[in-house]
């Protein structure tokens, strides 16, 4: 995972609530064995206005100009804005797959679904929780002005807007930790294989039934 | 000190070290596998040259991709069409032989849809944390098992390390009080929580789900209620255990037999809330309020009952509400203040890890019993849960009553829930699905769903649009007693 660094980035604002994961990556191209690559089929329902195929060439495919991501002002978006519960649905990875494999590298909501949340901070992805008012604000911020981007400081827990103003944002310090330096969890809990095998012992001891003896 | 929720005995079970960051190493006891998110993990352990942790902890099946026909089932994994869909179940089947996890396999007739699968074997058991890449993994908190979906990533962490960071959730209790009307279903019950407390609502929380109406469903009712759990936002739904449980696991194939038995079910017992046991949350739903219900809208929490009509998004509180409202609406086809028994249908579904369990069929084949699907339903098909539903649904000669009135009766899968394989609905189609969601597009590109129950599923097929199966279970007893 790339490490998490301070940066400020072009904002697109998805005006949508309960935007969920069949709609950030529909299902057909949840058939790859590949984690990356799901970039051009983003939004795949909302962004094109034919039904996509796993494997096509996207290049050709007729664009539906109303999506937020088509418009040349939002072209390399890296901050995207959107409603409340963000991410429901499925537990698909596809889905921060998609967005990271695009170029997102932060998702600004009011709210988000857990499954996606771990998903996405997995994946290198920062998502960041504002109140309601504070989201309504960016989306002003951003239908007002062209080139609209955000500063994104996680270190700080900050998001500070082209007018100066500082949004300020909680994150659980392990996620943040992660981030910044780019950690891998598995090498992180494996550090504790002791402690995991010492518990497996005594968990075996108290409860056999649950570790099925070899037929 | 207060006493401990289910949720939280089950956390303090698994509890393998709490981190000062306020996450936690949690110990995971089952891993369902399917071919849609694991061939990532599986590749990534590969390329960190890490071997999984514990073998008889998996247990993997192939289920969203597979095809349901018989001809093409007939022909095992090359009677997939789709080339792509063939290398992830082939994928599958090649990880689990390389690092010898047992799986069954496409024709094998243990396999089925992963929810199905799992409880039916008895490889979920009370006390258990089970997890899975699949987000209905909830389904299996019916068994007082902690249960709940993960990513790809957490797959390939849990196959490593045995264990799942995690951060301890809150308590929600849903108590629903009461008898449930004839005709009124575990579905029927889950949609209208999810009504209640709306598709969000359970973010963040741990839901057990309690009161008299869930304790005196079967355990296949209680698993369709903790399956849509994660339709109301919560990862995980739960339910005490009680006779029902236990008496539903004795004798399953991964079930513990002979001297551990009677220990599991004396450590099984105490597997519900203490009675001081405080919750951060509780609702608390009337039974005798809930009449059989059907989802109008593109989310779940877009439902009403069967004498109810399509909302006026202007009537809705806040502008969001009024946008989704009025988009949904929209993507439907549908007006405002339609009512719902003027929907009419084109397809209708009936399977997925919701309801296709042996009662599931049992209730749709009651309603279709000597009666036809309408000629304006272009297709209405019957897809059981595992090869063994399939195999008990023949034995009782269900699938001759689905058959003679027009249904296909289906080999098991995840089929047209999702529409990964080539079960699917066209654009603009209106479909009455047994399944948990109903999002733009899920089954099928610009395909309509409407979430029902199994019978309301069956009675929509004969009528061909949404009719209210208490009407019909009237004039079913009516010709009863005329004979």
């Amino acid at each position: 995972m790339k490490k998490f660094t301070r940066f400020e980035g072009v904002v697109a604002p998805l005006d949508r609530a309960n935007v969920d994961t069949d709609l950030i990556i529909p299902k057909q191209f949840l058939k790859s064995i590949k984690r990356t690559g799901f970039g051009v089929n983003l939004f795949d329902e909302l962004r094109y206005l034919d039904e996509g195929q796993p494997g096509q060439d996207c290049s050709n495919r007729p664009l539906n100009p109303d999506f937020v991501l088509n418009q040349p002002r939002f072209k390399g978006a890296e901050v995207l804005l959107a409603r409340r519960n963000f991410g429901c649905g499925s537990s698909r990875e596809h889905a921060p797959w998609a967005l990271e494999d695009f170029g997102f590298k932060v998702v600004i909501a009011p709210s988000f679904a857990d499954i996606f949340y771990n998903n996405a901070f997995k994946n290198g992805i920062l998502l960041i929780t504002l109140s309601e008012e504070e989201v309504d604000r960016l989306f002003a911020g951003v239908d007002a002005n062209e080139g609209y981007q955000l500063d994104i400081d996680l270190e700080h827990q900050r998001v500070i807007t082209p007018g100066g103003e500082t949004l300020e944002f909680e994150v659980d310090a392990f996620r943040k930790h992660c981030l910044l330096n780019g950690l891998d969890d598995i090498g992180i809990t494996l550090q504790d294989e002791d402690a995991i095998r010492t518990f497996e012992q005594k968990h075996k001891d108290a409860r056999p039934w649950l570790f099925r003896q070899p037929a | 000190m207060s006493g401990q929720t289910l949720y939280d005995k089950l956390w303090n079970q698994h509890l393998v070290k709490q981190r000062d960051d306020g996450t936690a190493l949690i110990y995971i006891d089952r891993q369902l596998l399917h071919e849609v998110t694991s061939p990532q993990a599986f590749e990534g352990l590969r390329l960190a040259k890490r071997k999984p942790w514990r073998l008889d902890a998996n247990l993997a099946t192939p289920d969203h991709n597979v095809p349901t026909t018989l001809k093409e089932r007939a022909e095992g994994n090359s009677g997939i069409k789709d080339p792509v869909s063939l290398i992830q179940v082939q994928t599958l089947d090649d990880n689990c032989v390389e690092y010898g996890i047992e799986e069954f396999k496409i024709n094998d007739p243990r396999q089925g849809i992963v929810h199905v699968v799992g409880p039916e074997q008895g490889a979920t058991l009370p006390g258990m944390t089970v997890v899975c890449g699949d987000s209905h993994t909830a389904t299996h908190g019916a068994f007082g098992a902690l249960a709940h979906g993960i990513g790809t990533s957490e797959v390939e962490h849990v196959l490593a390390t045995q264990c799942l960071l995690a951060q301890k959730m809150k308590n929600m209790q849903v108590r629903v009080e009461g008898e449930l009307g004839l005709g009124v279903t575990a579905k029927d019950v889950v949609l209208a929580i999810i009504g209640e407390i709306g598709t969000a609502g359970g973010t963040g929380y741990a839901i057990e789900f309690a009161g008299s109406a869930i304790a005196s469903l079967s355990m296949e009712g209680r698993m369709t209620v903790c399956n849509m759990a994660i339709e109301a936002g919560a990862r995980v739904g739960l339910i005490a255990v009680d006779d029902t449980t236990i008496d539903y696991l004795a004798e399953r194939p991964f079930a513990p037999t002979a001297e551990q038995w009677e220990a599991a079910v004396a450590d099984w017992r105490k597997l519900v809330s203490d009675d001081d046991a405080t919750f951060d949350k509780v609702v608390t739903l009337k039974a005798e309020d809930i009449e059989p219900q059907v989802s109008w809208g593109t989310s779940p929490e877009m439902v009403t009952g069967i004498s109810g009509q399509v909302p006026d998004p202007k009537a809705a509180l806040d502008e969001t509400v009024q946008r989704s409202h009025t988009r949904a609406l929209e993507y439907m086809g549908l007006h405002a203040n339609q009512k719902i028994t003027d929907i009419k249908l084109d397809k209708v579904f009936i399977g997925s890890c919701t309801n296709s369990r042996i009662e599931d069929l049992r209730e749709a084949a009651k309603v279709a019993q000597g009666n036809k699907v309408a000629d304006t339903i272009k297709l209405a098909m019957v897809v059981p849960g595992s090869g063994l539903v399939k195999r008990q649904a023949e034995a009782e000669g269900l699938d001759k009553i689905f058959i003679d009135a027009g249904f296909e009766w289906r080999e098991p899968g995840c089929s047209m829930c999702l529409a990964m394989n080539a079960d699917k609905l066209g654009a603009g189609e209106h479909c009455a699905s047994t399944s948990n969601r109903n999002f733009e597009g899920r089954q099928g590109y610009g395909g309509r769903t409407h979430l029902v129950s199994p019978a309301m599923a069956a009675a929509a097929a004969i009528a061909g649009h949404f009719v209210d199966v208490r009407s019909l279970s009237a004039n079913d007893a009516t010709h009863a007693q005329e004979a």
